[in-house]
């Protein structure tokens, strides 16, 4: 989508510290996974904590125990083809070993001008407002196919 | 054009071969590969591809096959490929796809990819022990090919062209993925020098079966 880009969040609540070995089947798959991510058709962006290679060590208000995923794709086909179409379906497989069952959305996506690069908190908020409103323009999910001109702009502060 | 009479068009061997043909394939089929695919005459196969077009179940694009543009470079040659849309039709009256994703949409919402993981293992091996065991990649490939997943072999490789859960698998991709993977695994577990292994591919089911490269297990 010319001039517009797809945000991505989606998080996961850890059944069990990142260095526990019950882990080590999901930490492991990183590398690997980001590296994918990082060399896919039609991706732009993606967060890493300082001095890391994934945002594992990012923490929100979400909670301590919340892992943070985020990234901007050129569109929502690209996002797609990486999430569900490479590698890292093999790691959505085993998802129960390593995370708990989500009570709320957990991911959500969202449309950007191309070349802006969405905040930590900015990503959050976007989660907050489908799980409180459900999927629309400014916050949806797979299932919901909002073209970037179906958002009303915010009023600007 | 409705779904009974769309199936029925393949009620003709000479159609339901040139389908079988063009699906086959990883890439678009002029008449001629066709008519050729399918052993008839070229006037013969264009007749029927337009049919099956005219059913919905083919889909056509052109393409100057020369490479070539521009005055001179000849009309380009019409191409087929299958269409997407599925057809089913059953008597009586049946929707096991309602049921299905009503089903699929509440195991995702509890999670029950290893529950639902290891029924479709237990359903692979007793479709396993029901079919005779595959013996190699050739057997694998017959065995796939009989519960519609339309394999392709490339080197010790089994593609699979067709997932048979593909509505289902995109509502619900890593509940359903991971249990088709299971269920393969199952088929596929107790032939020696065989695996089942997901590595998904836009346009393909999630899984290949492959050699593996020890006899490991």
């Amino acid at each position: 989508m010319t001039g517009h880009h797809l945000a991505q969040l989606n998080v996961g609540t850890f059944r069990f510290p990142l260095d526990d070995v019950r882990m080590h089947g999901f930490t492991a798959m990183l590398d690997s996974l980001n590296e994918v991510a990082d060399n896919a058709p039609g991706f732009v962006w993606r967060l890493v904590d300082d001095g890391g290679n994934d945002a594992t060590a990012i923490r929100t208000s979400l909670g301590d125990d919340v892992l943070v995923n985020m990234s901007v794709w050129e569109s929502r086909d690209a996002l797609w083809d990486y999430v569900y179409r490479s590698g890292h379906l093999d790691m959505l497989r085993r998802r129960a070993e390593w995370f708990h069952v989500p009570k709320a959305p957990f991911q959500v996506m969202w449309w950007i001008p191309a070349g802006h690069i969405p905040t930590v908190e900015e990503a959050v908020e976007r989660l907050e407002t489908l799980r409180r409103q459900g999927p629309s323009p400014s916050a949806f999910g797979f299932r919901d196919s909002y073209l970037p001109q179906d958002e009303t702009p915010l009023p600007t502060a | 054009m409705e779904d009974i009479e769309a199936i029925a068009v393949l009620q003709d061997p000479v159609r339901r071969r040139l389908y079988e043909y063009v699906a086959a394939q990883d890439h678009e089929v002029s008449r001629n590969e066709a008519a050729e695919g399918a052993g008839i005459q070229r006037t013969l196969a264009a007749f029927h591809l337009d049919k099956l077009v005219d059913a919905g179940l083919l889909e056509t694009g052109s393409r100057r096959l020369s490479g070539r543009s521009g005055p001179g470079a000849g009309r380009p040659a019409k191409l087929y490929r299958r269409a997407r849309a599925e057809r089913q039709f059953s008597v009586p009256a049946r929707d096991y796809r309602t049921a299905a994703d009503l089903l699929a949409e509440v195991a995702e919402a509890a999670r029950l990819d290893t529950e639902l993981q290891a029924a479709a293992r237990r359903e692979g091996r007793a479709a396993r022990a029901a079919a005779g065991p595959a013996g190699d990649l050739a057997g694998a490939k017959a065995l796939l090919a009989a519960r519609g997943y339309e394999p392709r072999t490339e080197g010790d490789v089994l593609r699979l062209v067709n997932c048979p859960f593909h509505v289902l698998s995109e509502r619900h991709p890593a509940l359903v993925c991971g249990m088709n993977l299971a269920l393969l695994e199952g088929l596929i577990e107790g032939t020696e020098g065989l695996r089942a292994r997901m590595d998904p591919r836009p346009g393909l089911c999630c899984v290949v079966v492959e050699r593996s490269k020890n006899n490991e297990r």
